[in-house]
């Protein structure tokens, strides 16, 4: 007996962003990134276009503070952003790399706007991959190192933030000068998400130049709240919401390694069994949790869980 | 599925537009095809009104959808009973239209309906036939059924049929206002899918004093679309009106809130 598969059938489609940019584009990026574009809910490929997913891969401006059970996977890199970066791409397959400038903290090494600038520019010479550029967090250092990050790489399209509702109109007026796509984060209020990129539109950035960050939580710490949220934003846009229908970026390297599971050691939780192989697990499942629900940017810490989340993406992409 | 706005302001019954159709002079037609863009329409009505003469109508509405289509890219309804005029404006549409109206009488639903199938165009239609429009919604419905089956009979998707179940004017017709969003619920029990629903909005006001045209308008919006109304042949250009369109949306959570939802609603 033949049985007719019921399809859905959506009016809108996710927008299609372009990250970085070539020499005839003004840039020097060897390479870019086509994300978004899809026209149907993630890898059901029967009802409409689908589109891969990416991996944005963690470097610091800094030597980061991580696990060992990270650190041991890179080599002699964290001096380096360039060299870490080079890593990430060559050795563990980073479609695009996610520069946090943490040393701008005032907090912590406070370092100058034209120091960070220096730091992109390394990082732009060493990798041919697009770049996400984020500040340190805090908000007000953020906004002068993002006018001159952004200045600094110009043309570069870079996906730059993040952008908030009480923050947006820097980082907006940075993207539209200096030709850059833009992060705009909401916490976990579909509402807020919304309202955001219409403010941010508003200002005359057009939609295909912003991303949005729905600020995710790691397996165990709320993934569902995330997952209910992009599931929301990601029907809106398939229904023909043009203010929802951008692509998504998760922080999944940074929500996932900062659970107890994914550093508590084996004498410390027996029955947890061996750190190395949870904490790849922890990243790889939250990873591929928010995949199913229209993850396109997903960022990793973890080299052996971009390994296995880039298989999975090749098998869902097969077909 | 979004609320629809077919706006209504191309008609030879307004004494610009009948002196523009008769002097053939396109820009008030292009001024009110762009202002009710503007406004927030989806669709524009076409209608040439009594204004020009029977034999020249075929003409007049190739003449109409031409010089919209110059400024503008909303789908058309051709509103006219010539269904020789519809038929020869619709072989100019460059967009999915729409046929308004036909009524529930055996002969003309077969024509609209066939017609509507040869140019893959939408219709209106209105639940009543040569004898008027009821008073009781269930004849009402009853007409809508007899819509539906025709549709059904011709291959003609029930999202492409907008019945129309005829508000009349509050003055004179108190009593229909009540029987028509009873048929709305109903009407949209028919079929699954549904067919979709229109109303001429604007009757519900006519001939009431001005002062108070506007807010039976709205009033009566929010009640039909609580009660299933799809689209509305309305004033695109009363932003109250509008914004209770866009309101409804929000409060029947086909829309997600943003605080800015009334703009959004108007981005095409």
């Amino acid at each position: 007996m033949s049985v007719a598969i019921v399809k859905e059938r959506f009016s809108g489609k996710i927008g299609e962003v372009i990250l970085g940019a070539t020499s005839e584009q003004g840039g020097t990026r060897t390479s870019t990134v086509t994300i978004g574009g899809d026209a149907a809910l993630p890898f059901l490929h029967f009802e409409g276009k689908v589109n891969r997913p990416v991996i944005a891969m963690e470097v610091n401006d800094i030597p980061p503070t991580w696990n060992e059970t990270l650190t041991k996977q890179y080599g002699d890199v964290f001096n380096s952003p360039g060299a870490w970066a080079k890593q990430c791409v060559d050795d563990f397959g980073a479609d695009l790399i996610y520069l946090k400038l943490t040393g701008a903290d005032p907090d912590g090494e406070n370092r100058s706007p034209e120091d960070c600038a220096r730091v992109v520019k390394e990082v732009l010479a060493a990798v041919g991959v697009p770049l996400i550029v984020v500040g340190c967090g805090d908000s007000t250092k953020d906004n002068e190192v993002i006018a001159a990050v952004a200045e600094a790489a110009t043309g570069e399209n870079l996906l730059i933030g993040v952008a908030e509702q009480e923050t947006y109109k820097t980082y907006a007026a940075a993207a539209m000068v200096h030709k850059h796509t833009l992060i705009a984060q909401s916490p976990l209020d579909i509402n807020i998400c919304k309202q955001l990129n219409i403010l941010i539109n508003e200002m005359g950035l057009p939609l295909n130049k912003i991303v949005i960050d729905p600020l995710i939580a790691g397996l165990g710490f709320g993934i569902e709240y995330a997952y209910s949220i992009m599931e929301r934003a990601r029907l809106g846009a398939l229904g023909n919401d043009k203010m929802l229908a951008m692509p998504m970026f998760c922080s999944v390297g940074y929500e996932a390694n900062r659970t107890k599971e994914s550093n508590s050691s084996a004498d410390e939780n027996p029955q947890w069994g061996d750190l190395d192989d949870r904490a790849v697990l922890w990243e790889s499942l939250t990873a591929s949790g928010l995949m199913q629900v229209g993850a396109s940017i997903i960022m990793m810490r973890n080299p052996a869980a971009v390994k296995v989340v880039k298989k999975n993406i090749d098998e869902l992409m097969s077909v | 599925m979004t609320m629809l706005i077919f706006g209504e302001r191309i008609n030879g019954m307004y004494t610009d537009i009948g002196d523009a159709l008769k002097a053939k002079d396109p820009k008030p037609l292009q001024f009110w095809a762009t202002k009710q863009e503007e406004g927030g329409a989806h669709y524009l009505d076409l209608n040439s009104g009594p204004a020009i003469p029977k034999e020249e109508r075929a003409e007049a509405y190739q003449w109409m959808v031409n010089v919209v289509q110059e400024v503008s890219e909303l789908p058309l309804l051709l509103d006219s009973t010539n269904y020789d005029a519809i038929e020869a404006g619709l072989k100019l549409c460059k967009r999915q239209a729409i046929i308004n109206s036909v009524d529930a009488t055996p002969e003309k639903m077969e024509r609209v309906f066939k017609m509507a199938a040869d140019y893959n165009a939408g219709v209106v239609g209105l639940t009543m036939d040569k004898k008027g429009i009821p008073l009781d919604n269930d004849l009402r419905v009853a007409f809508a059924m007899e819509l539906v089956a025709a549709a059904d009979e011709y291959g003609l998707p029930m999202e492409d049929l907008y019945i129309d179940p005829l508000i009349l004017p509050v003055n004179v017709a108190q009593e229909h206002a009540l029987q028509v969003l009873e048929a709305l619920r109903k009407i949209k029990q028919l079929a699954d899918p549904a067919p979709r629903t229109v109303l001429g909005l604007t009757n519900v006001s006519q001939k009431s004093p001005t002062s108070i045209c506007n807010l039976l308008n709205r009033t009566y919006l929010a009640m039909a679309i609580g009660a299933g109304l799809d689209a509305a042949i309305m004033n695109a250009n009363d932003d109250d009106l509008v914004d209770v369109a866009a309101t409804t949306q929000i409060l029947l959570g086909r829309s997600i809130y943003a605080d800015s939802y009334l703009k959004v609603f108007r981005a095409r």
